[in-house]
């Protein structure tokens, strides 16, 4: 089993806000040995939720990067998937060093297997060549 | 040449209601924008979340906007942007030809004729100004939606220390961005003793950077004279006036504002168009057909919408309707007002108008929001006695927008009442007869 994250509040339970879609449902999230039992959520995506939150949590990194030679100065970018949450501030020292070449098309790779996490830094939209 | 539909704002709402214009039927649609690219105010949204309802995909907001331009373009939809519309001077007449009067500087100044109009401008931020923050006027003050703009547009950091006022989801989201970009968000400040953002903002944008939220409470001074040195803050009481005794100094470069949106409707203003006081928009019928004939409206400009998933679905239904009344008319039979009732803040649209050709099968779908936090309540829509529609609320919060909808048919029983429809929240006690 890998390490919790965080602590437990007594009774080995702890509230979480599940953080998938908008609504946001409350969760409370039992762990008992190896089982971990979840309610509150809406969804069974929920219960993934509640499960990868305690024992790796990872967030999606969104940012600006830099372009060079481009009609405007940033680009949008934003990870292919989540990363740990406790690389994101790590990510955002390797994306303000980033310079990255116009022309740029949404979807583009901007820099492969980030932070070797397995997911790509891609744009979110296009910016043009000057 | 006369226009079948001039849509004021490139943003989602402008992009959704062309899109649908146009595949409704309309030929000569045009898109005025005032920015120097379509998509609004997503353009500058870098985060992500956008797209759960309508794409079933979680998208940023460029990418979610790029979706509609993309879309706008093969159609053939003309935008113009770097175009600022001045003024709408509405026809007289049973087939009303509006003006449009607009400007850029390739084309110069432009008066354009057009049968409908829709208004897709979105909203402005209260400013430090509307709220007569007391102090000093340094720089360093924004709006939390200029912040975002200067920092994902421009590339510019507003500051290092930063004090948000107002926990609603912009301030919530620039916490997030400021600290990610490297700088310091020591608080965020909330007047209520609940945010209005939604909860999973205040997981992931606060307490997953331990940025401390301080509820009832408010900045009562800004101090500096160049540039902000920091901000006295208090604690409020139940009338939110500040407790003296509570005073707090805390040390700041910077101060961002997310402390409200208002739809932006000085174009509507001088038509005396109808409004509504709640929401600051102008009252639609379930066609987003203001009381002006022919001119619409959608998204952010009739009420601050939470999620850009539901400005899409109304735009889409503004851009149809445009179409339908340029193409079909639909005759007015019969009005019935829509009101808030119980701890409803505002309903939209505010009035149905009933027509021989609507589509009987379409469920009348009513946006509303609650005054406070509410759970485990009954939304109900009821005309006098009669009960319409009923939901089953676990909790409601002001901050998140509801829908409830009503069958067509049972509007039809009740068109001769001469009553309103009205939808109010009852709370558990409520109920017990």
């Amino acid at each position: 089993m890998e390490e919790i994250n965080n602590t437990f509040t007594t009774n080995n339970k702890r509230s979480m806000t599940c953080i998938i879609c908008p609504m946001g449902c409350p969760l409370e999230v039992i762990m008992d040995g190896n089982e971990v039992s979840v309610s509150g959520n809406n969804c069974k995506r929920g219960v993934d939720y509640a499960k990868k939150e305690l024992f790796s949590p990872s967030r999606t990194l969104t940012c600006t990067v830099s372009v060079l030679n481009g009609k405007r100065p940033l680009v949008s970018a934003k990870t292919r998937g989540e990363i740990p949450k406790d690389l994101l501030l790590a990510g955002m020292e390797k994306i303000r060093r980033l310079r990255v070449n116009a022309p740029v098309k949404q979807g583009d790779i901007l820099e492969k297997d980030f932070l070797q996490t397995g997911f790509d830094l891609i744009a979110c939209e296009d910016v043009e060549k000057l | 040449m006369i226009y079948d539909c001039l849509i004021i704002g490139a943003g989602p709402a402008g992009l959704a209601a062309a899109i649908s214009a146009k595949k409704n039927g309309l030929e000569n649609i045009m898109l005025l924008e005032r920015d120097n690219r379509p998509g609004g105010i997503l353009l500058q949204c870098i985060h992500n979340g956008f797209g759960l309802h309508y794409f079933s995909e979680e998208l940023t907001g460029p990418e979610y906007a790029g979706r509609f331009v993309k879309e706008a373009e093969e159609l053939k939809i003309q935008v113009k942007v770097s175009t600022m519309v001045l003024q709408i001077e509405k026809g007289e007449g049973e087939n009303p030809l509006h003006k449009v009067t607009a400007i850029n500087s390739k084309d110069g100044l432009m008066i354009l004729e057009t049968k409908t109009v829709i208004i897709s401008t979105g909203c402005r931020e209260r400013t430090r100004g509307a709220l007569l923050i007391p102090g000093s006027r340094p720089s360093g003050i924004f709006t939390a939606g200029s912040a975002q703009r200067f920092l994902n547009i421009d590339g510019y950091l507003p500051g290092k220390k930063v004090v948000i006022l107002g926990s609603g989801d912009i301030g919530l989201i620039m916490a997030r961005r400021l600290t990610l970009e490297g700088a310091e968000v020591k608080m965020v400040l909330e007047i209520m003793n609940y945010s209005a953002g939604l909860a999973r903002n205040i997981t992931q944008c606060l307490e997953n950077f331990n940025i401390p939220l301080k509820t009832k409470t408010t900045i009562v001074q800004i101090h500096g004279k160049d540039r902000v040195t920091g901000v006295t803050i208090a604690s409020v009481d139940d009338h939110r006036q500040p407790i003296p005794e509570t005073y707090e100094y805390v040390e700041c470069d910077t101060v961002l504002l997310s402390v409200g949106l208002i739809p932006e409707n000085e174009l509507l203003n001088p038509l005396g168009v109808n409004l509504d006081a709640v929401t600051s928009g102008p009252l639609v019928n379930q066609r987003m057909e203001t009381s002006i004939k022919g001119i619409f409206a959608c998204g952010n400009s009739v009420h601050v919408h939470d999620l850009v998933d539901f400005v899409t679905e109304e735009s889409l239904l503004a851009g149809k309707s445009a179409a339908e009344y340029v193409n079909k008319r639909c005759e007015k039979i019969s009005s019935i007002p829509l009101v808030r009732g119980n701890r409803v803040r505002y309903v939209v649209p505010q009035k149905i108008d009933l027509s021989a050709n609507d589509d009987k099968s379409e469920n009348l779908r009513i946006m509303y929001r609650s005054t406070e936090v509410y759970r485990s309540v009954s939304v109900i829509a009821c005309a006098g006695q009669k009960e319409l529609a009923r939901q089953k609320k676990r909790i409601l919060r002001p901050g998140e927008m509801q829908i409830i909808e009503i069958p067509y048919e049972k509007i039809m029983e009740i068109k001769d009442m001469a009553l309103p429809v009205t939808i109010s929240i009852e709370l558990p006690e409520d109920l017990i007869d």
